[in-house]
């Protein structure tokens, strides 16, 4: 049975939770000091009563769940809440201060399917939905899939190129199926490359997990032989440039050739054709119980946390759908609109259920599981590094195993822009970057650790950062002791919204800050960076 | 039953379930200690401390010297040393360690033929070849992991001084949890910044009072109770705060050793590396590295040496006698490579100017303490110091033979990234572990 919780913002509710977390509980006080002043609850900067968003197709696939499960949904969330959100999931930016005054000028009517639209034509989508993909292809120039750096940005930007030109997703995965030739000359042929180990079955497993969202182990062994099969005559040679490839088929393997799918359906080259070519005829055409349908559902746990299949690479028969209605109709959507990434991604940032608040009202424990809520996430690593950079200062020291001239990095440029794998830095180690090696959804560990408690609550490197910080020092000079105005603008820098009055009320009252103490600013930006609101999306 | 094959989840099991009716006051826990089911055996060594000489020092300058063999050879080392052991002779700039040399045994076949860093570093921190489709964890997170059960102490049970050797060599497929703490900073700074627990010039009061404002302002904490990510992480920061607030500080303290023993040891990043070592391991602390940089020589390699070899001999003897004095060095393992050795022709011509390059045909080490025997050398080069003619040595026998030593069965197994038991060490084409050194 579902039972709706208390808002959280009660007295009691306020109480229970400072119990358990004791030595919050002078802060709890002082709040509920100031609740009982102002007669209020504590305010909730995160949500709204109604949404401009129209219900759409998918909101209704999801309430049919929620009603039979019994579960309420989550309101809709704030405008402050959905612009950081969506900057966040669309192009792993923070918003910049004039995106934001742009958007909260704008017509309440309009402004959300102008701001998804917007931020879906930028270079910064480009460049966060290149790295997903460069994760999940393993593009890393050095061990353990030794791509290269000269083949790493061949293919790094020919992914690039493919996102920004919005390349149908089916013609995209044709191109990494069917091509043949030089790693430097031909990027997709490093499909064939990326890949640990070159025998038909690593490559056919690649393929299974990439283009059906199929781990290898859950194929027969008669499954296994077939789909390998279907590789057996890719071949790979050098060239008198240093670490060229040729990929290629074997012309010694030059024999008609019977084939079986996945599906158990049969196919048939003749001499000379390509095996991988009546491969990709098979697989990219409506109806596949594969292509569209693990495409989608990545694109729904990317966007949304979680796949309507979870994990989104693992789909099998022992592993059921949430919403079975649901991903068939993204499914159709996406063959309908000519496989069109971005269609997809309108879809579903433009609906209710992607512009709910990440406060539950339910705690039936399948809440999250149906998308009662929107599910909150840490930042990526490279996300979390480049939201370090709203005080302004220091870009990252990179280092690489291999020679490579790609690893100087200028500062203007993202952390989400790396392109090769193999540039790394202890930082984004510890924050869980994936380290490429099997293209799994998985490998990106976005959990906490001690670690990075640690790092995020005493280093010299987050410290330093915040006494350099020189958005920090305009801000207080610019207040000219108008702490009621610093507070705000550190606000505003840090979590993209205004403080509430009790926010303001603490900060006031925090020692030094009144008296426009740099130290305390500085206590307070390391406050704000160490809230789950800074570190998480939600 | 799958005891053999899995015997290390095993023994994590039953040892929490052990624990469990040990804690209902039944006798049971006891017998099933006295004959252990475990990969985790009673070894020599409680701790291992590694020194890492990351780049690849030059063996035939330092632990394989060869004073007969020429110019292009040895260049100006024509001078070596004798040590306290009759017959043992080493680089003539390693004066004091020549007067332990009963503690430690030398290696002077150690062998894999990979010439490149990455690789290297990579297959003599795991054992493994590359590739594969695996990423095995290295040497300190497999010891660290086995321990991990009965080492309690408050810091992480693996720690690096003080810079990582990188994802190539670190947890593997153990996972992140089995990930190095590295300490960044340098211990011969005062004070010591340890990141994450020591910063510099922010007080105890302040620590307590910016706590507090962060957690009065964690308004979307306190908007979303119970989530599991979030209680993940406030039990992170819970630990975190144990350790920035607690006596884990205490133990990064080198002024509360004597000044006259810090400067034994040499007031230096790598000899007060040591040292913390040292206090490291009287805290338990089942694992060390101490990543000690700057011996890829590839250019004017001899003045380099020259300086590095005082600073590494006087912190390495220290580390070997302040151990022993203290009753620790037959409890804890000290072993010291690279990744390789170095050209054992001198490239004298331009760029390189009196240079060595890579070279993995053969290189030195050593091992002391901890159940293995001093005073040996093991294994032989041919007269230019080019290739092994006795005894070669892969990195999984010097590997395995730690384990063995801590107490790990090196034939055992242990669980990759997708649930298999794989073995951990496997055999070598040589003689395989230093069973001539190592005590029973």
């Amino acid at each position: 049975m579902n039972k709706i919780r208390e808002t959280n913002n009660t007295p009691g509710a306020m109480r229970k939770r400072e119990m358990s977390r004791p030595w919050i509980l002078a802060g709890a006080c002082l709040l509920m000091q100031v609740a009982a002043v102002s007669g209020q609850a504590v305010d909730n900067p995160y949500e709204q009563e109604t949404s401009p968003t129209r219900i759409t197709r998918i909101d209704k696939l999801v309430q049919a769940e929620l009603e039979l499960a019994g579960i309420e949904k989550a309101l809709p969330c704030s405008d402050d809440v959905l612009v950081r959100r969506a900057f966040l999931d669309v192009t792993g930016t923070l918003p910049p201060q004039e995106a934001y005054w742009k958007y909260m000028r704008a017509k309440p009517a309009v402004r959300r399917v102008a701001l998804i639209d917007g931020l879906l034509e930028t270079e910064a989508y480009v460049g966060y939905w290149a790295l997903k993909w460069s994760d999940l292809l393993r593009i890393k120039a050095e061990f353990p899939i030794n791509l290269w750096p000269n083949g790493v940005q061949a293919y790094y930007h020919w992914i690039r190129a493919s996102i920004a030109k919005n390349k149908r997703y089916d013609q995209f995965a044709r191109e990494l199926l069917t091509s043949s030739g030089s790693n430097f000359r031909v990027p997709p042929v490093n499909f064939y490359r990326a890949i640990e180990g070159q025998e038909p079955e690593a490559i056919a497993a690649a393929v299974s997990l990439n283009l059906m969202g199929v781990r290898w182990n859950s194929w027969s062994e008669q499954q296994q032989a077939d789909l390998a099969h279907i590789f057996s005559r890719v071949a790979y040679k050098g060239s008198a440039e240093w670490k060229e490839e040729i990929v290629h088929l074997d012309p010694e393997q030059y024999s008609p050739m019977e084939l079986t799918f996945p599906d158990g359906s049969k196919g048939r080259i003749k001499a000379g054709e390509d095996p991988r070519v009546a491969f990709a005829d098979w697989l990219i055409r409506p109806g596949n119980p594969w292509f569209a349908k693990s495409m989608v559902n990545r694109i729904w746990f990317w966007l949304m946390g979680r796949g309507l299949i979870h994990e989104p690479d693992d789909i099998r028969d022992g592993n059921p759908c949430v919403n079975p209605a649901l991903l068939s109709y993204l499914e159709r959507e996406f063959v309908q609109s000519g496989y069109d990434m971005k269609h997809m991604f309108r879809l579903i940032l433009g609906s209710q259920t992607y512009q709910q608040s990440a406060i539950p009202r339910s705690d039936h424990p399948d809440a999250g599981k149906l998308f009662a809520h929107y599910i909150v996430r840490r930042l990526d690593a490279e996300v979390l590094f480049d939201a370090f950079r709203v005080l302004g200062g220091q870009g990252e020291l990179y280092q690489s195993p291999a020679p490579e001239p790609f690893t100087f990095f200028p500062e203007y440029k993202r952390t989400v822009d790396l392109s090769d794998g193999s540039i790394t830095s202890q930082f984004l180690e510890k924050f869980g970057r994936p380290g490429r090696d099997t293209g799994t959804e998985l490998e990106r560990d976005n959990s906490f650790s001690v670690d990075q408690s640690m790092y995020l609550l005493n280093s010299s490197e987050v410290q330093t950062r915040i006494q350099n910080s020189f958005r920090l020092k305009q801000i207080i000079r610019s207040a000219k002791r108008d702490n009621d105005k610093a507070i705000e603008a550190v606000y505003r820098m840090i979590l993209t919204r205004p403080p509430t009055r009790q926010e303001v009320t603490i900060a006031l009252a925090y020692p030094g800050i009144r008296n426009g103490q740099p130290s305390a600013y500085e206590d307070l930006v390391w406050a704000l960076i160490n809230t789950k609101e800074f570190l998480y999306r939600h | 039953m799958q005891l053999k094959t899995s015997r290390i989840e095993l023994s994590r099991r039953d040892f929490i379930r052990m624990s469990a009716i040990g804690t209902l006051g039944m006798q049971f826990g006891k017998s099933a200690f006295s004959q252990p089911l475990t990969g985790l055996k009673t070894g020599h060594a409680k701790s291992v401390i590694e020194i890492w000489m990351w780049g690849g020092p030059s063996h035939v300058d330092t632990f394989d010297p060869k004073p007969e063999a020429g110019r292009e050879i040895i260049g100006p080392y024509t001078d070596v040393i004798e040590t306290s052991v009759a017959g043992i002779r080493i680089n003539s700039n390693l004066s004091k360690l020549a007067r332990h040399a009963d503690k430690y045994s030398i290696i002077r076949s150690l062998t894999h033929g990979i010439r490149a860093h990455e690789t290297a570093t990579y297959m003599l921190q795991t054992g493994r070849e590359p590739g594969g489709g695996e990423v095995y964890p290295c040497v300190g997170a497999v010891v660290s992991k086995f321990k991990g059960d009965t080492y309690k102490g408050v810091l992480p049970p693996y720690i690096v001084l003080t810079r990582s050797h990188g994802r190539f060599s670190e947890e593997g497929f153990l996972g992140a949890a089995y990930k190095p703490f590295s300490t960044g900073g340098d211990p011969s700074s005062n004070p010591f910044i340890v990141e994450g627990i020591i910063a510099k010039g922010i007080t105890d009061q302040r620590q307590v009072q910016r706590r507090k404002l962060m957690g009065q302002l964690d308004s979307l904490g306190q908007h979303i109770q119970e989530n599991p990510e979030f209680l993940a992480m406030e039990a992170c920061e819970e630990e975190a705060y144990g350790l920035i607030l607690g006596e884990a500080r205490e133990i990064f303290n080198l002024k509360s050793e004597p000044e006259q023993l810090r400067q034994a040891y040499g007031m230096n990043h790598f000899g007060q590396s040591c040292l913390q070592a040292r206090r490291l391991v009287e805290e338990g602390i089942p694992y060390i590295t101490i990543n000690y940089n700057g011996w890829d020589t590839h250019k004017t390699h001899f003045t380099t040496m020259n300086q590095k070899m005082p600073e590494f001999d006087s912190a390495v003897a220290t580390l070997l006698e302040d151990l022993e004095q203290r009753g620790l060095l037959d409890s804890t393992i000290v072993w010291c490579s690279g990744e390789f050795g170095r050209t054992p022709r001198i490239l004298w011509n331009e760029p390189w100017n009196g240079g060595r390059g890579h070279f993995a045909d053969c290189f030195s080490g050593f091992v002391a303490g901890g159940g293995f025997v001093g005073g040996q050398v093991i294994g032989e080069t041919n007269a230019t110091a080019e290739e092994v003619v006795d005894r070669p040595v892969y990195p999984q026998d010097l590997i395995g033979s730690i384990y063995q030593q801590v107490g790990i069965d090196p034939d055992g197994t242990i669980l990759n990234g997708e649930g298999k038991d794989v073995p951990l060490t496997l055999p070598s084409e040589g003689k395989g572990r230093l069973t001539e050194i190592m005590k029973a």
